[in-house]
């Protein structure tokens, strides 16, 4: 942490950069951030967008979480209908909730008893993003995406999630024009709570499928 | 757009290698697996790739596998299962 | 002359990795940086319907070009700027002379300068 860091160090500014803030004027460029950097003034200059275009884009993608998966769980656990209607068409779904989930059509895959559902794209590293906000690292990395289709099993136990023989894990390769998110199922032990208390259990991760959402008891 | 295959029918993604850009993964391809639901029609990925408009566009299908079939060396349980999203033009008649 | 050769190692591109073997996933994650944040907005607007200059599809081709190395020697949005900036080259929306000026103004006016390219 910063305030941290401090402590341990001088404050000759110049030459001590903000370990979080790496675009700060003291630190070196890379070749790829200037290329960024040029093609984005180059596009605003020809007018393909403008300047204010791109930043309220920049603040669009800023504002997409796991929120907005998370809401959309823990209503479909409230209220079945909703959940019949998530199932058949998420983004139609969304739109209940005042969710924008994107032109791109997304599918949720409902884990049951008998059946646990999980997220990869072996190709590239597609993904519900407008629903559950920018991938996490390792969804992206060669290892999660070279062996979740071969030892899914081994995959979910480096995520502390381990599933008896009886229950099928069916991976879902998200290769073509489809996003998938995974619906878990509702926590035993939550019965009467309110949505916004089963929210609080639905994390980016149980919509991934590599773990089960939270305890109500934790 | 008429889709060539049905829901619950047998599929055997074509076992091809071509260069270009493609959505079949590797690990599927000479596979057979069943058609669970037929998507689309999206348009082709492999032309869109290069700037053309995609046209015409193809089903897309979704395939389920048996894991087991997709690796000798499977270590999971027998009834784990792989879906994949596969456009008409990779899918044969096994 | 090289050997010919018809397995799976030129048979499978490289981006392609479904089943290869790989270590344990590592879970530690990043802040995504400004600037990447700036890569995916302008791939977003390029996009979009009102534009519709640069597809998905176009994106992953670009980036499944850049070759074997890629996937191991860039990060996740240089290879993202490098298939935009390749595919607006070849669509003539800038040119490579514009594109290599800008880059020298930006590099020059940085106090810090640029990082050296590893070898």
């Amino acid at each position: 942490m910063a305030h941290d860091h401090d402590h341990e160090h001088g404050h000759d500014h110049s030459h001590q950069p903000h370990p979080f803030q790496p675009d700060l004027e003291e630190t070196p460029l890379t070749h790829y951030q200037v290329m960024t950097q040029a093609v984005g003034d180059l596009l605003v200059e020809k007018g393909v967008f403008s300047a204010e275009e791109l930043r309220a884009m920049v603040e669009a993608i800023d504002a997409k979480s796991q929120a907005a998966g998370a809401r959309m769980v823990a209503h479909a656990w409230a209220d079945p209908a909703f959940k019949a209607r998530m199932l058949e068409d998420v983004n139609k779904a969304a739109e209940e909730l005042d969710i924008d989930a994107g032109g791109i059509p997304i599918r949720a895959v409902e884990n049951t008893e008998g059946v646990h559902n999980v997220i990869v794209c072996t190709l590239c590293s597609c993904y519900p993003r407008l629903l559950i906000g920018l991938p996490p690292d390792w969804y992206k990395s060669r290892s999660y995406r070279s062996r979740t289709v071969r030892e899914p099993r081994q995959v979910l136990a480096e995520f502390g999630t381990t599933l008896p023989d009886d229950v099928e894990v069916r991976v879902h390769d998200s290769t073509a024009d489809l996003r998938y998110m995974v619906l878990p199922a509702r926590p035993a032990g939550t019965e009467g709570w309110d949505e916004e208390a089963l929210a609080e259990l639905v994390t980016r991760d149980c919509m991934i499928g590599v773990t089960l959402p939270k305890s109500p008891n934790a | 757009m008429s889709a060539r295959f049905a829901v619950g029918e047998s599929v055997k993604v074509r076992a091809a290698f071509p260069p270009g850009h493609v959505r079949t993964p590797f690990f599927v391809r000479g596979k057979t697996g069943r058609v669970t639901e037929v998507l689309g029609p999206y348009r082709n990925p492999e032309e869109l790739a290069y700037g053309r408009d995609g046209e015409p566009a193809l089903p897309l299908y979704r395939v389920i596998f048996e894991t087991a079939e997709l690796w000798d060396d499977y270590r999971g349980a027998p009834k784990d299962t792989t879906v994949v999203d596969i456009y008409e033009n990779w899918l044969e008649a096994p | 002359m090289s050997k010919q050769r018809n397995d799976e190692t030129v048979l499978r591109r490289h981006h392609d990795m479904g089943g290869l073997p790989a270590g344990p996933v590592e879970q530690g994650e990043h802040d995504y940086a400004p600037w990447e944040k700036r890569v995916d907005a302008i791939l977003r607007l390029l996009g979009d319907p009102k534009r519709r200059i640069i597809t998905t599809d176009e994106l992953r081709r670009g980036i499944e070009e850049l070759g074997p190395g890629a996937y191991d020697e860039m990060s996740y949005y240089e290879r993202w700027i490098a298939s935009i900036t390749n595919n607006l080259l070849e669509k003539g929306v800038i040119t490579v002379d514009e594109l290599g000026r800008r880059m020298a103004e930006i590099s020059a006016a940085w106090p810090a300068g640029v990082e050296e390219r590893k070898p």
